[in-house]
């Protein structure tokens, strides 16, 4: 049924996929990450323009496809002669700082609504009394309500990495040889499915699971004082409580 | 010159917006069928539900949708050459219906399967102690109440499905996305054009939570909010 001489010899070329969709998702994931934690603080905070603006930018990315997003940006920047006669214009021309683009503004729109999300739904009593024992609002946000914001965006921020890791399979559509990109060429050129599309859905399959369980993993370490048969055993210090590790 | 392309695009969103309805009513029969199964379904029917929504989750629409596409041309060559009918190609339109309509019937599964289960057992036994059958249960009583519960899960599945479709245009459907870049090409305008779609999918968006808004409302009817309290 499967013919593994075709599987075998293009190993080499899903194994270069997989590199580079793993380099694609990890640059996306971390820039996606630092940008919208900022954006979430100031997402979160009421009624200010600036968390308006953010807002408007989280609501229009959210509201359009990401081909179309990739689109704009790798065809689209070059129409106009500003951009073709700046100094940006090599890092426009280019496939992977395109698709890495597209794929961070696109997260970081659904990230930033997830965080701040969070964010809001710290419960007031904590923050007051945060701020009534004397700690300075920086160190509110830093020990207080981030912290525990985090834990609570855990797992819907797990579903969203998944999910990105999903979407770097149409950085195929703009010439980046991924794995999506090694399944097409090896569909065209042997007209196989399984050898093809199978090895690719195997691939992603395995991400998938990979990515879940760290997350998991993530889960079970920060959420540990909420699981009801380690919550006796975990004693945790008080400097560490103070230092939560994040991220 | 932008003007004369701009019927040609909003053709295109015709074909998007027939595409996404056409997908969410197939994603409905078999999310409804899904959650059915494992809700009530023996011991193979839950099993085989459950590989169904973990692998299609599991897998980026990209990939499904091509699997669909050319595996269903190469099960159509093959039928076609058992009875001889000649070379039937597969239908772009079909084939993006189909897949999208596999792919999101995962999600709506789950939706339903959650759904089903909000609604008080109570209700289902009263039905049948009334002597309804199975049919007007799942009609008359099961149903109504689920799709209020069903309503915010569909509102998103449709968000996702309706930007989903773009990517309808690589198999060759001649979608907005598609007809953007052929304007684009002809043009030499591609910011315009994709921007410009990207407008529009944002007003199909916003009109479709203000009406699934509605729908909330409308299915919430009657019933009590706990925020007064």
């Amino acid at each position: 049924m499967i013919d593994w001489e075709i599987v075998a010899e293009n190993l080499p070329a899903f194994a270069g996929g997989l590199v580079n969709t793993l380099i694609l998702l990890a640059t996306v994931i971390v820039s996606g990450f630092t940008i919208s934690v900022p954006l979430a603080l100031v997402r979160s905070t009421r009624s200010s323009y600036v968390s308006r603006a953010v807002w408007l930018f989280t609501y229009v990315i959210r509201g359009t496809p990401l081909l179309v997003q990739l689109f704009i940006i790798y065809y689209g920047m070059a129409q106009f002669e500003f951009v073709r006669s700046s100094a940006l214009w090599p890092l426009f021309r280019s496939p992977w700082f395109c698709a890495w683009l597209a794929l961070t503004i696109n997260t970081v729109a659904y990230t930033t609504e997830i965080f701040a999300g969070a964010i809001r739904t710290t419960a007031p009593g904590e923050i007051e009394a945060a701020r009534s024992i004397g700690l300075s609002r920086a160190a509110v946000l830093r020990y207080v309500i981030w912290p525990s914001a985090w834990r609570r965006a855990l797992p819907q921020y797990g579903n969203e990495v998944v999910m990105m890791m999903h979407a770097t399979a149409l950085a195929s559509t703009v010439t980046i040889v991924e794995v999506m990109r090694v399944a097409r060429d090896v569909y065209t050129n042997y007209l196989v499915l399984t050898e093809s599309f199978g090895v690719a859905a195997a691939i992603y399959l395995c991400l998938t699971i990979g990515l879940t369980a760290l997350f998991r993993r993530l889960e079970k370490h920060f959420l540990r004082h909420l699981s009801r048969s380690e919550a006796p055993n975990a004693k945790v210090q008080p400097a560490e409580r103070l230092n939560p590790k994040v991220a | 010159m932008f003007q004369s392309y701009l019927p040609m695009i909003l053709e295109g969103l015709r074909v998007t917006l027939s595409v996404a309805s056409v997908s969410l009513a197939i994603a409905c029969v078999i999310g409804l069928i899904g959650a059915s199964a494992k809700v009530y379904g023996g011991m193979a029917a839950r099993l085989s539900a459950t590989v169904y929504t973990t692998t299609v989750r599991a897998l980026p629409d990209l990939l499904v949708m091509l699997v669909v596409f050319y595996g269903g041309q190469i099960l159509l060559n093959s039928i076609s050459d058992k009875y001889g009918w000649g070379y039937l190609d597969v239908d772009p339109y079909i084939a993006g219906v189909s897949t999208i309509g596999f792919v999101f019937g995962a999600y709506l599964t789950e939706t339903f399967r959650g759904a089903i289960l909000s609604v008080p057992a109570g209700q289902i036994e009263a039905g049948f102690a009334y002597g309804l059958s199975r049919f007007q249960v799942a009609f008359y009583i099961l149903l109504p109440q689920m799709i209020r519960h069903a309503v915010p899960g569909l509102t998103n599945t449709w968000l996702v499905m309706l930007k989903a479709t773009a990517l309808v245009s690589i198999i060759g459907l001649d979608d907005m996305v598609h007809r953007a870049g052929l304007a684009s090409a002809a043009t030499r305008e591609p910011f315009t054009f994709y921007a410009l779609i990207g407008l529009i999918y944002l007003a199909v968006t916003t009109f479709s939570v203000l009406l699934f808004g509605a729908l909330e409302k409308v299915s919430s009817r009657g019933v009590r909010s706990g925020g007064a309290a």
